[in-house]
C-alpha cells in the first residue's frame, strides 16, 4: 500500500514535470525567440540561454539535464534578477511560509470550530455565512480589509513586509485574513456536513442512550468519526491556498512566491515561473499522498477495506 | 411535417411545467435569479445604458462621490463606475461562461466515454485526470498567460482545461451508476447503436446534474477570471472588466476612496452567491429526486 502510494506518486511528479518542461515549447515560435522576448541580448547571452537549456541537444537529453539539475536545487537563471531561480525563490519563500502557515492555522481553527458549531445549532447561519465567504474572493477580502481597518481604523498597516519578527507579524495579519476566508469557509461547510451525517449515524444513538454526557459523544464518537473527510478536503485546498497567495501578495505588496510569480509573469522571465508552477504542483502531490497515507490512522475502517 | 402539429401540445404543457416550477421555488433562489437577471441584462444592453462612455476618464472628475451626474461616482481615472460596471459585465461574465461551456461538453464527452468503455480506457482516463486534478485552475491560467500572453482568450482555454476534470469525474461516476439501469439494457436488445443509446439516452438522463454542477463551476471561473484582471494579468484596461477595476483602483483605496474598488469587489461576490445558490439548490433537489427514485 505505502509502496504503491509513493510509487504513483513519484510517476504524477515525473508527468507533471514533464508537462512543466514542455509547456515552454506550446509558446508560439523558436522557444530561444520566446525565452528573451522583451529583452535584446547579447550574442553572447544568446548563446549561453541556448547552451542553458541545451538547445543543440534532442528533446528527451534537454528534459533529463534539467530534472537531475532540478533534484539537484538548479533551477537554472532568472533573467530579470540576473541571479539562480533558486536563490530568489529562497529569499521570498520564508514570508510566503509564514503567510501560508498563519492562514493555515486560522483554516484549521475556525473552518473546523464553525462547522462544529453550525452541525450542533440548528439555525441557517452557519449556512449563509459559508455560501458567502466561499464567494469572497481574496482580492475583495483585501480591499475591504485594506480600507476599514488599515486606512479607516489605521490598527494595521496596509503595505509591505515589515522588518522584526513582531512587526512581520503584525503585516501579516490582514494579509492572512484576506487568505483565510475562502478556504475557511469551504472547511466549515465540508465539517458541518461531515458532522450531521455522523450525528444521525446509530452508534451515536446507542452511546447517548448509555447514559454519556453530550461532549462526550460529541468529542469521542462524532466528531472523530467526521474528520476523515475534513482532512482529505484540507489536502486538495492546498494547492489553491498557495496559488491564491499571489493575489494577496500583490495586493498587499509583500515580497513572496507569489508575488514574484505574478512580476515573473509580466516581465517575461520564464524559468522563475516554470520554477513556481511546478513547486506548487509539487507541494499538491506530496501532501495529498501523505493525507492518502495518514487517512488509516484517522480511520481506521479504511485499512480494512 | 407531421412533428409540428405534435410540438404545440407539448410546448404547453412544457410551459405549464415551468410555471409550476417557477412557483415551487424558494425566496433566496427567486431573489438570486432576479439579482442574475439584471446583471446579465446590463451587461447585454451595457452599450444602451450605459450614461457615460467607460473607456472615456474624464480627468477634472476623478475619484467623484456618489452624485446625480456620476450615479456611483468615478474612479481615480474619471471614468463613471456605474457605466464600467455595466460594460464590465460582458467581459466579466463572458469569460467564466466560455470556460464553463468548453469544460461541460468536453468533460461530459471524456466521462461518458470512460464510464461507457469502462475497462483499461477508463483507468487510463482516470490517472490523467489524476494529474489534471494537480494544476490549479488559477495557476494553469498565469502559466497560459505566460506562454501566449495577457488578454481573455488563452486563461480562458487554460481554465477550460482546469475545470474538465471535474465535469468528467461527475458524468463518469453518474453514467456507471446509470448505465447499470434496465433501460439503458433495454435499447442495447432492440439493437440500437452504442453511440446513440450514450448520447441521445443515457446523457439526457444524467444532463441536469450537470447542468447544475456547471452552475456551480460558472461562479468558481468568475473568480479566477477576475482574480487574473487583479493580478494585471487578464483582460487589459482600457477595456472594462470588474477584476482590472478593483486593481486600478488600488491606489484609490489607501487614500481613503474606497468606492470604486470595492463596488466592483461586492458585485462579484453578490453574482458568485446568486450562482452558487441557484446552481445548488438545483443539484440538491436532483440528488433528493435520485435518492426517492
Amino acid at each position: 500500500m505505502w509502496l504503491r502510494r509513493v510509487g504513483a506518486m513519484a510517476l504524477t511528479l515525473l508527468v507533471t514535470s514533464f508537462l512543466v518542461f514542455s509547456s515552454l515549447y506550446l509558446a508560439p515560435g523558436d522557444p530561444v525567440a520566446f525565452l528573451v522576448k522583451g529583452r535584446s541580448p547579447s550574442p553572447d547571452q544568446l548563446a549561453a540561454i541556448r547552451h542553458e537549456y541545451g538547445f543543440d541537444k534532442p528533446f528527451p537529453v534537454r528534459y533529463w539535464d534539467w530534472l537531475t539539475g532540478m533534484l539537484h536545487g538548479d533551477f537554472g537563471q532568472s533573467y530579470q534578477l540576473h541571479a539562480s531561480v533558486a536563490s530568489v525563490i529562497g529569499s521570498r519563500l520564508p514570508s510566503t511560509l509564514l503567510l501560508v502557515g498563519l492562514s493555515t492555522v486560522l483554516i484549521v481553527v475556525f473552518g473546523v470550530g464553525l462547522g462544529i458549531f453550525g452541525a450542533l445549532r440548528k439555525g441557517k447561519g452557519v449556512v449563509v455565512l459559508v455560501t458567502v465567504g466561499a464567494a469572497v474572493p481574496s482580492f475583495t477580502a483585501a480591499i475591504v480589509l485594506r480600507s476599514v481597518f488599515g486606512v479607516r481604523l489605521g490598527w494595521f498597516p496596509t503595505v509591505g513586509t515589515g522588518s522584526g519578527f513582531g512587526d512581520e507579524l503584525h503585516h501579516m495579519v490582514l494579509p492572512a485574513v484576506a487568505l483565510t476566508i475562502t478556504f475557511m469557509a469551504l472547511v466549515t461547510r465540508v465539517t458541518r456536513a461531515s458532522m450531521l451525517e455522523e450525528l444521525g449515524r446509530e452508534h451515536v444513538e446507542v452511546v447517548t442512550s448509555r447514559g454519556l454526557s453530550r461532549s462526550t459523544v460529541i468529542r469521542r464518537h462524532v466528531l472523530r468519526n467526521a474528520l476523515g473527510p475534513v482532512v482529505t478536503v484540507s489536502g486538495l485546498l492546498i494547492s489553491g491556498l498557495l496559488v491564491s497567495t499571489a493575489i494577496v501578495e500583490s495586493a498587499f505588496g509583500m515580497n513572496g512566491v507569489g508575488s514574484l510569480l505574478v512580476t515573473s509573469v509580466d516581465h517575461m522571465d520564464f524559468p522563475v515561473v516554470q520554477a513556481i508552477v511546478l513547486l506548487v504542483v509539487a507541494t499538491f502531490v506530496v501532501v495529498n499522498t501523505v493525507v492518502d497515507l495518514v487517512y488509516p490512522l484517522i480511520d481506521p475502517r479504511v485499512r480494512a477495506a | 411535417m407531421s412533428t409540428a402539429t405534435v410540438s404545440h401540445p407539448r410546448l404547453q404543457s412544457r410551459l405549464g411545467g415551468w410555471a409550476a416550477r417557477l412557483g415551487r421555488l424558494t425566496w433566496p433562489v427567486r431573489i438570486c435569479a432576479v439579482l442574475l437577471v439584471l446583471v446579465g441584462l446590463g451587461a447585454v444592453f451595457a452599450p444602451w445604458l450605459e450614461p457615460y462612455d467607460p473607456t472615456d476618464g474624464d480627468l477634472s472628475n476623478t475619484l467623484v462621490a456618489m452624485s446625480g451626474a456620476h450615479w456611483l461616482g468615478t474612479d481615480a481615472g474619471g471614468h463613471d463606475t456605474f457605466s464600467q460596471l455595466l460594460a464590465g459585465g460582458r467581459t466579466s461574465l463572458l469569460g467564466p461562461l466560455g470556460v464553463v461551456l468548453f469544460s461541460t461538453v468536453f468533460g461530459a464527452l471524456v466521462g461518458l466515454f470512460s464510464a461507457w468503455r469502462g475497462g483499461w480506457v477508463d483507468a487510463l482516463i482516470g490517472r490523467v485526470l489524476d494529474v489534471m486534478f494537480a494544476f490549479p485552475s488559477l495557476l494553469l491560467a498565469i502559466l497560459a498567460v505566460a506562454l501566449f500572453g495577457k488578454g481573455l482568450g488563452a486563461p480562458v482555454v487554460a481554465m477550460a482545461i482546469a475545470y474538465m476534470p471535474y465535469t468528467a469525474r461527475l458524468v463518469r461516476s453518474l453514467t456507471a451508476q446509470e448505465k447499470t439501469r434496465p433501460y439503458i439494457a433495454a435499447y442495447r436488445v432492440q439493437g440500437h447503436s452504442p453511440a446513440f443509446i450514450a448520447l441521445r439516452r443515457l446523457l439526457p438522463a444524467v444532463g441536469p446534474t450537470i447542468l447544475a454542477q456547471s452552475t456551480v463551476n460558472f461562479g468558481y471561473a468568475l473568480l479566477d477570471l477576475a482574480a487574473l484582471s487583479f493580478l494585471g494579468l487578464g483582460v487589459q484596461p482600457p477595456t472594462p472588466d470588474w477584476g482590472a477595476m478593483i486593481n486600478q483602483s488600488q491606489a484609490a483605496v489607501l487614500e481613503g476612496q474606497p468606492l470604486s474598488a470595492v463596488l466592483p469587489a461586492v458585485l462579484v461576490v453578490v453574482v458568485v452567491v446568486a450562482v452558487t445558490v441557484i446552481g445548488e439548490h438545483f443539484g440538491d433537489r436532483l440528488a433528493g429526486r435520485e435518492a426517492k427514485a
